[in-house]
């Protein structure tokens, strides 16, 4: 079945997870900048970090037939740095021309500091003025539901921010109605503990339909599958969900969201 | 999907989830010294099973939860605990 990976983080994945994704039917992966696991000494790391990014990943999922895309920015891992986070947020601009750019994230909050949520308005301020799409990180665990209100907040309180073009991510059943009342699009990731797993997420989609919902698996450096989203559309098929509503959530509507960046084609 | 398929796809599954939550706590319990907030926490989240209530998933997330309101002055550390403690 054709699914689009909305976010997935590539960089930390071997060649063979492409190879599997690709056979598992996947069409394209996109991948937001986020924490490496350890912070970064300088700008220059992200730099070199972005442009792995934007030269090196597209290279290695075209092996395998896959499109590949990225979303630019610093993550709230690192947000506490303001400092460093504004010299990296200065480094973004030039980025964003380049062919596989959707957007700026993944942005957002991790402890819901002062800090970070100062990074997190510069990076919607940088969003507005070069007209992108925004793609946000909601925080972990016990932090979620504050992180997802504070976060809703600055974006509301700016005029020039569309809720359509925006996503927030990890949302579970205790946040995702705060999303979608706003107007803008939900994300859920796929994860075995601290996350919704597939199970739920259909819960979900049951609950509140499946207009502007999406699956990810957030693959990355920890525990996480990359074939997390074909394994909940199989989910999906179990709970007797039709063959159209699946294709509508792993495919049509990440594509129907994604088509609003200029650089987001695939066949 | 019916209950009784619900039940068929589910059951076994949701059964040995709440074994292990039974032998989580018995394994807390008969090891020594103090419990923190995150038992504590567990404890209260596990009320919201009781009875039929609707939305359980929902009300034990909720109950895991930060409920103040302004951001914090500091990130202390990035990771999360899973449980909210009210000495943040």
């Amino acid at each position: 079945m054709k699914y689009i990976e909305p976010h997935a983080h590539m960089v930390s994945r071997t060649t063979d997870d492409y190879e599997r994704m690709a056979l598992a039917g996947c069409a394209a992966v996109c991948e937001p900048a986020f924490w490496a696991g350890f912070d970064r000494s300088s700008p220059a790391g992200f730099y070199d970090y972005f442009s792995q990014l934007t030269e090196h990943e597209p290279k290695r999922a075209a092996m395998f037939g896959l499109k590949h895309f990225c979303w630019l920015g610093i993550n709230s891992k690192e947000a506490e740095d303001v400092k460093l986070a504004e010299e990296v947020i200065d480094l973004v601009p030039a980025f964003l021309e380049r062919g596989n750019v959707l957007g700026i994230g993944e942005i957002g909050l991790n402890k819901n500091s002062r800090n970070e949520l100062r990074v997190l308005e510069r990076q919607v301020e940088l969003a507005a003025i070069h007209r992108q799409l925004i793609l946000v990180h909601t925080p972990h665990l016990e932090d979620k539901l504050k992180g997802t209100r504070l976060i809703l907040d600055v974006l509301k309180n700016d005029s020039r921010i569309v809720p359509e073009r925006v996503i927030i991510d990890h949302v579970e059943e205790h946040t995702v109605e705060l999303v979608l009342d706003c107007g803008m699009w939900a994300g859920m990731t796929l994860y075995p503990e601290t996350k919704a797993t597939p199970a739920r997420a259909v819960d979900i989609l049951e609950l509140y339909g499946n207009e502007r919902l999406w699956l990810n698996s957030a693959c990355d450096w920890g525990v996480s599958d990359p074939l997390a989203v074909p394994r909940t559309a199989l989910e999906m098929k179990k709970r007797g969900h039709t063959a159209m509503a699946v294709e509508q959530v792993i495919f049509a509507n990440p594509k129907k969201f994604l088509s609003q960046s200029p650089h987001f084609k695939i066949a | 999907m019916t209950r009784q398929q619900l039940l068929d796809l589910y059951f076994l599954d949701a059964r040995h989830k709440l074994i292990e939550v039974a032998a989580f706590l018995d394994r807390v319990e008969r090891a020594g010294g103090a419990e923190d907030f995150r038992l504590r926490g567990f404890r209260a989240a596990l009320t919201q099973l009781n009875g039929r209530k609707r939305n359980r998933a929902k009300a034990i997330l909720l109950a895991f939860s930060d409920p103040t309101t302004h951001p914090v002055t500091k990130a202390e550390g990035k990771g999360a605990s899973g449980a909210w403690s009210r000495k943040k």
